[in-house]
């Protein structure tokens, strides 16, 4: 695609520094939401899948690219959508119904660390 | 690229696009205001590249694009939309970990596609690296995944020779990717992605849970780079440039999250927590000590008779989804001229931010949330610090024990307010393992109970008083 091995060579390296520049000071509330986008954004790797998809032969090549499209794609929606929800709470408005209603109490008590006091 | 049906130009215009887009999005992540702004941002920069390249690619064989995507969508929509928010940090976890293993299985399958014409070292290395980071990243977000899921234990998992054996598949991964760079080979490849897979998981295993957070982040940069690396195999600019702003942004946020543990990232991941021992030792001379307990009346006339209340909000809060109760309760102690305040210490819960999204739902505003500095200076003149669900965040082994595994953790500093009331479930310790000799200092009272429960009863007690 672009013709050569250095000048993508470049690209990375451009963009190494820029991915190092581009956050600067993010406040701590926003650690958790940054990560979960940015975990949104290398499901880029659908790209790839389709390609590798494209030029697959045989079916051991087929069914590795459909797993690889498949979790390229659970990677981008999940991720989008996971970040959507925490980012959604930050609006402060009223939420009726709201998608985060839990059975109380229920499930998430730590079922192995039981310890004597 | 076979069926490439785009001028090239077209292709590398629309890609610089969704870089942008990608950039942009970064940047306005990591301000609150622009968050939720910068994550659409990002959607359309990954419309772009994908959009081209279906046109570019059209439907592969069999139509399985269209069916791979349809698939992954249909499972992720309604997991993401209708799990609990407790279960978020897990959910992150295994997004991030199924992204690693679509990057090792695209290297695989170029490299099964290439391997007849005997493809050159180099190309050849660039698949190694897909394959190696992406089954790292895959197996690692495994573990990750099931310590949060609480299928396995959130205490560190350890055995003697652990690091031998780590060092063992680094090298084995070294070699065996040498070897098959010299001669290609699927032995080769298979076995790297097994030795990845294994030492990605065996990695995490023994970190301790409440540093999970900093090992997903870590992670998830590690993903970034896997796509960085099959950008490289595949000779395609937006993998490289997406890959690796998420790869080094990502090692950066890692940093930062290990900082605001006050945890150093090669402790984290190298050192893992000392053995247990330490902690068997203190949880023997803590149980000597015995508890105080009380009812809901006793801490709500506590509470109500207070001027300044801080409240310390944990995991417990999160899992009996009691926000909006606790919201109830400041809102009768403010009646009564009560001084209430929250404090958050970053990573109460299981994820940084837990609590503050946590809260945000409860429409409580982020003003009157206090970070870890402000909140303690504040104790020393709290009547009451009413710790709602939370334990490691305020264990003062992290301040004073250096033999304590959390030591070096900053702490909110509960212990230096006048009383000390904890909403607890049972005598379990917090998600690290590690005993709370707070629970049995002399100005300290326990409230049993799901905290749902309690923040009702204790309402209650506090408009009676």
């Amino acid at each position: 695609m672009t013709g050569g091995g250095l000048d993508i060579l470049v690209v990375f390296v451009l963009a190494a520094f820029l991915g190092y520049e581009v956050i600067s000071k993010v406040p701590s509330i926003l650690h958790t939401p940054l990560m979960s986008g940015s975990n949104a954004i290398h499901g880029i790797i659908l790209v790839g899948s389709m390609v590798i998809a494209d030029e697959a032969h045989g079916p051991l090549q087929i069914g590795l690219a459909l797993a690889a499209i498949i979790l390229a794609t659970l990677n981008i929606v999940g991720g989008v959508v996971v970040t959507d929800r925490m980012l959604e709470m930050f609006k402060g408005r009223d939420r009726s119904g709201g998608a985060a209603p839990g059975p109380p109490g229920s499930g998430g008590s730590p079922g192995n660390q039981d310890r004597p006091g | 690229m076979t069926a490439a049906t785009l001028p090239n130009n077209a292709l590398i215009g629309g890609y610089l696009a969704s870089a942008v887009c990608f950039i942009v999005a970064l940047k306005a992540l990591s301000s609150p205001r622009r968050a939720r702004w910068g994550n659409l941002i990002g959607v359309g920069g990954m419309v772009i590249a994908i959009a081209l390249t279906i046109v570019d690619q059209h439907a592969g064989p069999d139509g399985i694009i269209p069916i791979g995507m349809v698939v992954g969508a249909a499972i992720a929509v309604p997991t993401a939309r209708l799990i609990r928010m407790t279960a978020m940090p897990q959910l992150v976890a295994i997004f991030n970990g199924v992204g690693g293993g679509a990057a090792a299985l695209v290297s695989s399958v170029e490299f099964l596609h290439v391997q007849p014409a005997h493809p050159g070292g180099l190309h050849v290395l660039e698949m190694a690296f897909g394959v190696v980071i992406g089954g790292l990243s895959f197996g690692g977000s495994l573990v990750a995944f099931a310590k949060l899921q609480e299928l396995l234990t959130g205490r560190p998992i350890t055995f003697p020779g652990q690091r031998n054996l780590h060092a063992v598949a680094a090298v084995g991964i070294v070699g065996v990717g040498a070897w098959t760079v010299a001669s290609p080979h699927l032995a080769g490849l298979v076995i790297l992605a097994a030795l990845a897979l294994a030492l990605g998981a065996g990695f995490c295993l023994p970190v301790g849970g409440a540093d999970t957070p900093v090992l997903i982040s870590l992670l998830n940069s590690l993903t970034g780079l896997a796509v960085a690396a099959d950008g490289f195999a595949l000779d395609n600019l937006i993998l490289v440039v997406a890959g690796t702003l998420v790869g080094t942004s990502g090692a950066l946020l890692t940093k930062m999250m290990s900082d605001a543990m006050g945890r150093s990232l090669p402790n984290i991941v190298l050192g893992g927590l000392p053995s247990a021992g330490s902690t068997e030792v203190v949880g023997g001379a803590a149980a000597a000590g015995g508890v105080r307990s009380a009812d809901a009346t006793d801490v709500g006339t506590l509470l109500a008779y207070s001027s300044r209340v801080l409240i310390l909000p944990g995991y417990g809060l999160a899992v009996a989804q009691a926000q909006h109760t606790l919201v109830e309760l400041v809102a009768a102690l403010e009646a009564r001229g009560v001084e209430v305040s929250y404090a958050i210490h970053p990573v109460a819960g299981r994820m940084p931010g837990h609590m503050n999204v946590l809260l945000a739902e409860a429409n409580v505003p982020y003003e009157s949330l206090d970070d870890l500095e402000t909140a303690n200076a504040k104790f020393s003149s709290a009547d009451v610090a009413l710790v709602v669900g939370a334990n490691d965040v305020v264990n003062p082994a992290a301040r004073d024990d250096p033999g304590s595994p959390l030591y070096g953790m900053p702490i909110l500093n509960a212990d230096q307010a006048t009383h000390v009331v904890f909403m607890k479930r049972s005598m379990r310790p917090g998600f690290s393992g590690v005993d709370n000799l707070l629970l049995y200092d002399p100005r300290t009272v326990l409230l049993f109970g799901d905290a749902k429960d309690s923040l009702t009863k204790l309402v209650a007690a506090v408009k009676a008083a």
